[in-house]
């Protein structure tokens, strides 16, 4: 069994001074997005925090999300965070395969029974008795309801956990669902995103190695810190949106200008997610910043929300006008905007309106 | 390679706005007028700010560099720099990949992490003890 104790006699005893100490718990406050003040407050958490056991079951899923967690495991400040939890089974990332795997599994669970944190990527497949998605012969199903009864929480890490993703995409063949249609009597949190951020996956571990408790959730589950806002909230050239200033084409004048991507179909104004602050591939940048609009990965249903290249707000209503009429009545009109882009998103799920080439090509 | 190998070219930094620094700038002397008033130190996490590769260039041309500039070594470079507004310093954390995992502006005397810690200067003199014993 791997040890458990506190993280501050690791820490000294990897030689790590109290200064470095002192900058990881600043960067820990910036991955958390809490105020920098806070670095010294959890200095005195961390000092005291143990090592908690993490199994992690994939299912119907496209590895993007390990892929995307393995990027904040490199040797680097971040990954004192994962010395700092005990991964007992990744079957992915795990040395061990075949009966040995599974018995790790079974042995953390039981070990760690009603203490675990139950990390999940990948949807579950219902439809005749789960058939379409086995591991060493059993279901996904039944794996997630057994390992589900000994967690202490469930993290659902990736949009397909969090809310179905691509597999339940229509016509959904394998009878795709989230966890949390699924386990009804544990605390769950969601890590939408297609795949996440790196340091959100993180950034929700190490809010619950410090303060040995989920942070605070949103009415989908997902963390308020990294999805309290939209996109579109954050984003830097949401001051042209703000004039009315609108990119047409990809190559047009406003495109180079870095214009608003509204009209091409960015999805900014219904995403909740970090990407315009925290960032991607360590802080380089965010999709908009490379001139692409976001596509709303992390949000319900996002593959099947009409075209990535179809404004929100289009065909029904003139964005130009609104958005210019937002301008200048201030919040009401941005709300009656923003009401509009909802009902836009929910209508294209329901018809389940599909990308055509023109959508790529106008 | 690194992506930090790839370089960058922030065109028009100097005449090209989109508002968000202005807004920054006027926060930073807010805080500062109160620091030097109340003597109550401030930080501000710029991972947390909406913005883009050309206005963190402008930030950097406006605020500039002043009369100090340190580096630490601690799990990775350190950068810390007052800009030439005394008071105001640039405090930038790299992990040993050279990615930044924090980036802060603090209105302070000095920044907290420059000195020096109570349990590192234990260890240093337990250190410095047994050198001298040998
Ligand atoms: S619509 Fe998209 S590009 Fe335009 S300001 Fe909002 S998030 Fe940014
Ligand atoms: S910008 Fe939008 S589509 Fe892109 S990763 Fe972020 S939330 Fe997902």
């Amino acid at each position: 069994m791997k040890d458990h104790d506190t993280l501050e006699h690791r820490l000294t005893q990897q030689g790590i001074s109290r200064r470095s100490f002192l900058k990881f718990c600043t960067a820990m406050a910036s991955l958390m997005a809490l105020p920098p003040g806070t670095a010294p407050a959890i200095a005195a958490a961390l000092a005291q925090a143990k090592r908690p056991s993490v199994i992690w079951l994939s299912f119907q899923e496209c590895t993007g999300c390990t892929e995307s967690l393995t990027r904040s495991h490199s040797p680097t400040l971040e990954s004192l965070i994962f010395d700092m939890i005990s991964l007992d089974y990744h079957h992915t990332l795990q040395a061990a395969s075949g009966f040995a795997a599974e018995k790790s599994r079974e042995d953390a669970m039981k070990d760690f029974y009603g203490k675990y944190l139950l990390l999940v990527d990948g949807s579950i497949p219902t439809k005749d008795n789960g058939i379409y998605s086995t591991i060493a012969g059993r279901t996904n199903l039944d794996l997630l309801q057994e390992a589900a009864k000994g967690a202490a929480a469930i993290v659902a890490v990736g949009s397909c956990a969090a809310f179905g993703g691509l597999p339940m995409a229509k016509p959904n063949p394998t009878g795709a669902a989230p966890v949390s249609d699924l386990i009804k009597d544990k605390p769950i949190i969601n890590i939408s995103g297609c795949p996440p951020i790196p340091s959100v996956i993180t950034g929700v571990l190490a809010h619950y190695l410090t303060f040995g408790e989920l942070p605070a959730l949103d009415e989908l589950g997902r963390p308020k810190a990294f999805y309290g806002e939209t996109i579109h909230d954050r984003c830097y050239r949401r001051p042209f949106y703000d004039q009315g200033k609108f990119a047409k084409t990809f190559d047009d004048e406003g495109a180079r200008n870095g214009w608003c991507l509204y009209e091409l179909g960015c999805k900014g104004p219904t995403t909740h997610n970090a990407c315009a602050t925290t960032k991607w591939n360590g802080g380089a940048g965010f999709p908009i910043e490379a001139g692409h609009g976001c596509l709303g990965c992390s949000e319900p249903n996002f593959w099947d929300a009409g075209s990535f290249y179809t404004p929100l707000a289009a065909p029904t209503s003139n964005i130009g006008a609104i958005a210019g009429a937002a301008a200048l009545a201030g919040a009401a009109a941005a709300v009656a905007l923003s009401a509009a882009d909802r009902a836009k998103k929910k209508s294209l799920q329901q018809t389940h309106e599909k990308l055509t080439v023109k959508d790529i090509s106008n | 390679m690194t992506l930090q190998d790839i370089a960058v070219k922030v065109e028009r930094a100097d005449d090209y706005s989109v508002g968000n620094i202005s807004a920054l700038l006027a926060e930073i002397a807010t805080l500062l007028e109160k620091f030097i008033a109340t003597g109550q130190s401030a930080e501000i996490d710029l991972k947390s700010l909406p913005m883009g590769a050309l206005e963190y260039e402008q930030l950097r041309l406006a605020l500039g560099q002043g009369e100090v500039a340190a580096n630490l070594e601690a799990i990775g470079p350190s950068e810390i720099i007052e800009t030439k507004y005394p008071g105001v310093w640039w405090v930038t954390h790299y992990n040993v990949e050279g990615d930044i995992v924090a980036d802060l502006i603090e209105i302070a005397n000095c920044p907290a992490i420059l000195t020096s810690q109570p349990q590192d200067m234990q260890a240093g003199l337990a250190r410095l003890q047994a050198a001298i014993e040998k």
